[in-house]
């Protein structure tokens, strides 16, 4: 007697993961000759690197449950001169890999890329231990780390290109994967610069990941009080863009910056210490989560929560200019 | 591109047991002679591993010196960093690395730290110092020869304090899964670590029972019998066979100087004068 057919299937059935385009354009540069491998620890169906396995399972290496052995086995693919991608939730590959990261991807300088996807608090109700507002800070202080943060698919797929001939280790920070396109898909990023994302010369709002988005549904409402808000995506958090920081404090003289992480440590602790090296006067708020646990919650619920929406940023926009 | 029979030294060179055997009591009067500089070093960890770092240096590893990252080279990665005291001068003597570095051992800009770095080193396959890494980064190695279809061997050496750390049990799963033949881990099973014996601190044993049950083929016996170490080196299963070797070689910290045998202090420690001559004296006996 057959048995019954299921009706629902639990990965194609995940709520979209149409920004996880990774594997596709891995798959693509593998196709045009690059010498990339990809490593994941049983989530390729969390983070769609089954696109890449699909076309080059040669290339494709599962670890099983094990994080940390997968990030030394491709810094060891890597120092045999191999493109490596590594791939896990932002919360792992962060913390519980810190060490790897810096002793054996940074510190010998291995073009390992690091696929930290569900950054933030995109994990939702999975809890703290899978969330990850921590990692800008963990990465960001490793020497020779560069630290991206392309907030849709279209800059995801431009990030994979630009770092294509980096020596050295990249930390790709990533949402939940259904994040929404922001950016037009010929975006084109360049090491060290923020995008510009709207124009405007009241207020700035340097955002990355979700908080982008974010930013420009504010910028839009507070055009119709005739405040025109000025948005920055930093897509690169190292290097950082400290010539749009200076520009964005000297011509607007207030700035407000919006992540998925900390309030500790993270893109604001950075503007805002860039600020005040620079000597330009500016008043700078932080919109984030203020060191503490996140609730748990679907994650848009949470992101209403701590304010990470165009509602949330227009209330601290409004905030930020009347002070 | 890929020629391995343009090789300088090729595997299973050396003639004579005797030769081997002094080269490692040479390796322990390096170790002394490079402590002296940096004022602290791992004695006799490295003691414990000197016959096995001669037979690798001098026997076994597939090198060309004049091109120390030849891409068919056997790589020999250190999962206990602390022994690269050992390594460095083998590396001199080879022509890897000039002999003058070895005079400035530790000093400020140094390349030679008492933990191996990649990015300075010529010879050294990957940097070490977090014990436990290692071994998934010479699996790593392991599988891009499978890709590539090249045919070098990755040796990673590990203490057996080593052997705490999760992370080499998840490396020797993986390599047994991905059927790595070409990966061949040596245990100095010295039996001690820093805050004492092994079996007391955090028991390792059964180890043999512990590799096979990962699926590992496991050798043991005395890692100071030179012989034995170059007869196992000879017969390793071919590159292309499935399955992992791994050496438990049992051996004593502080080989080769009677009064740090006695004593399992000396795992990182100094020698004031008075007991580096003694130490010199015995170990010269020997080579006298």
């Amino acid at each position: 007697m057959n048995a019954p057919r299921p009706s629902w299937n639990v990965t194609t059935s995940l709520p979209g993961l149409s920004a996880f385009v990774a594997g596709e354009e891995l798959a693509n540069l593998v196709d045009d000759g690059h010498d990339i491998v990809v490593l994941t620890a049983d989530l390729s169906t969390s983070n769609r690197l089954t696109d890449f396995q699909a076309r080059h399972s040669a290339r494709f290496f599962n670890v099983g449950i094990a994080e940390q052995n997968m990030m030394s086995i491709g810094a060891g693919m890597a120092a045999c001169g191999h493109q490596a991608w590594v791939s896990t939730f932002a919360a792992f590959a962060s913390l519980l890999c810190a060490e790897h990261l810096r002793t054996d991807m940074a510190y010998p300088n291995l073009p390992v890329r690091i696929l930290a996807h569900h950054a933030g608090i995109s994990m939702g109700f999975y809890g703290t231990s899978h969330h990850a507002v921590e990692d800008i800070a963990v990465t960001r202080a490793i020497a020779g780390m560069t630290v991206m943060a392309p907030c849709d698919a279209a800059t995801l797929r431009a990030c994979v290109r630009a770092t294509l001939d980096e020596p050295g280790p990249v930390y790709l920070r990533l949402g939940r994967g259904n994040d929404p396109d922001v950016h037009e898909s010929n975006v084109e990023v360049q090491r060290g610069r923020f995008l510009r994302v709207r124009e405007g010369n009241d207020v700035t709002v340097i955002a990355t990941g979700i908080g982008v988005q974010a930013a420009v549904g504010a910028a839009e409402r507070m055009a119709g009080d005739g405040v025109t808000v000025r948005v920055l995506d930093a897509v690169y958090l190292k290097p950082l863009d400290v010539d749009a920081i200076e520009i964005a404090a000297r011509e607007t003289g207030r700035i407000l910056v919006v992540e998925e992480h900390n309030v500790i440590g993270g893109l604001g602790t950075a503007v805002a210490e860039a600020v005040a090296m620079l000597g330009v006067p500016a008043r700078i708020a932080k919109l984030g989560i203020e060191d503490q646990y996140a609730l748990v919650a679907p994650p848009s619920h949470l992101y209403r929560h701590y304010g990470l929406t165009a509602d949330g940023v227009v209330d601290r926009l409004r905030g930020l200019l009347s002070a | 591109m890929s020629n391995p029979t343009l090789v300088d030294l090729p595997r299973g060179r050396s003639r004579s047991i005797a030769e081997l055997k002094r080269r490692a009591d040479w390796i322990r009067l390096q170790t002394i002679e490079l402590t002296e500089i940096a004022g602290s070093g791992h004695y006799a960890s490295t003691f414990s591993c000197a016959e096995i770092l001669a037979m690798l240096y001098y026997h076994a590893l597939r090198l060309k010196p004049s091109d120390p990252s030849w891409q068919d080279r056997d790589r020999f990665v250190l999962g206990k960093g602390h022994v690269a005291i050992g390594v460095y001068p083998c590396l001199a003597d080879l022509g890897m690395l000039p002999q003058e570095w070895l005079r400035r051992y530790t000093r400020l800009g140094s390349p030679l730290g008492d933990h191996p770095d990649m990015t300075k080193v010529p010879g050294i396959d990957f940097s070490s110092g977090s014990i436990g890494h290692n071994l998934s980064v010479g699996a790593g190695m392991a599988l891009s020869a499978r890709l590539r279809g090249l045919d070098y061997r990755v040796f990673a050496l590990l203490g057996d304090g080593e052997l705490n750390e999760g992370q080499v049990w998840e490396a020797a799963m993986a390599a047994a899964h991905y059927r790595l033949g070409n990966l061949v881990a040596i245990v100095d099973a010295n039996g001690t670590s820093l805050d004492g014996p092994v079996s007391e601190v955090m028991g390792v044993e059964p180890i043999v029972d512990k590799w096979r049950a990962f699926g590992w083929k496991v050798d043991e016996f005395d890692g100071h019998d030179i012989s034995a170490l170059c007869r196992w080196a000879d017969r390793l299963p071919p590159i292309d066979s499935s399955t992992p070797s791994v050496l438990i070689a049992r051996t004593t910290k502080g080989k080769g100087v009677s009064f740090m045998e006695a004593d399992p202090g000396w795992h990182l420690g100094y020698l004031g004068p008075k007991d580096r001559e003694r130490a010199v004296a015995e170990i010269e006996g020997r080579l006298a």
